[in-house]
């Protein structure tokens, strides 16, 4: 597992039903790319977060498939839609096998 | 020919190893793009992609990628080393088919968005970035 790896999700506590909600996602992550040498020349592994998902009581928001590309720290922004009360629960996969969870209860009412 | 046990080994990593390097390098923009649309004809418009016009640090670059009524977006830097960026694909509950996030550019180049419809056809959009300084750190 790298170290230091912190999800960050930003979700409202509360919304109406059928809303349209922001969510925000943020990872501390380095992403070495695989492109980058190290002082001696050496190729530094490549080493990313490679899938990100977010689903909802079950059903799929959004799956990101992440190349190495993406930046330092994956930021995500994106809008889901709440039927009812429930939880959200967001996954990182990193390359090394680790997969980092996070979950965020929303109120409907 | 008698093999040993260690040469066995030796050569099932070796096979390993060359199966597991499917030649990134090479990987263009035009094969990212079939592999994603499976060769099927690509139109314009109904996408819309949003990038800074000039881009001071090239490690982070924001991006916004929206398409009404697709079920995916692939992203993709033409100038890059390797092209691939991102796919989105959007699940029942997304809201709206749009997604911010930030990433990499090597240098000035054209950021490309194809977007798959519902009805299974494909758009793009690109839009040139300029990148003052690169971010694949050299």
């Amino acid at each position: 597992m790298a170290e230091g790896v912190k999800p960050r999700v930003k979700v409202p506590k509360s919304a109406s039903a059928g809303e349209t909600i922001i969510i925000k996602t943020l990872i501390s992550h380095q992403m070495e790319s695989g492109q980058r040498k190290d002082s001696d020349g050496n190729p530094i592994p490549r080493s990313i977060i490679n899938r990100f998902t977010a689903d909802f009581n079950g059903q799929n928001v959004i799956d990101v498939t992440l190349e190495p590309a993406i930046s330092t720290n994956p930021y995500f922004e994106f809008e889901a839609t709440v039927p009812e009360s429930g939880e959200f629960q967001f996954k990182w996969y990193d390359d090394d096998g680790s997969v980092y969870e996070e979950t965020k209860a929303i109120e409907v009412g | 020919m008698k093999l040993t046990r260690r040469e066995t080994l030796i050569t099932a990593l070796g096979a390993a190893a060359a199966a597991a390097i499917p030649l990134p390098a090479l990987a263009s923009v035009e094969d990212a793009v079939s592999a994603f649309t499976g060769g099927a004809e690509v139109g314009e418009g109904g996408i819309d992609l949003n990038a800074p016009e000039i881009a001071e640090n090239g490690n982070t670059v924001p991006i916004e990628v929206s398409a009404p009524g697709a079920t995916a977006i692939m992203l993709l830097a033409a100038g890059n080393p390797r092209p691939d960026v991102a796919t989105f694909n959007f699940g029942p509950l997304a809201a709206s088919q749009t997604a911010s996030t930030r990433i990499r550019l090597a240098g000035t180049q054209d950021v490309i968005a194809i977007a798959k419809m519902s009805d299974g056809s494909f758009v793009r959009t690109s839009k040139e970035v300029k990148v003052t300084i690169g971010g694949c750190g050299g």
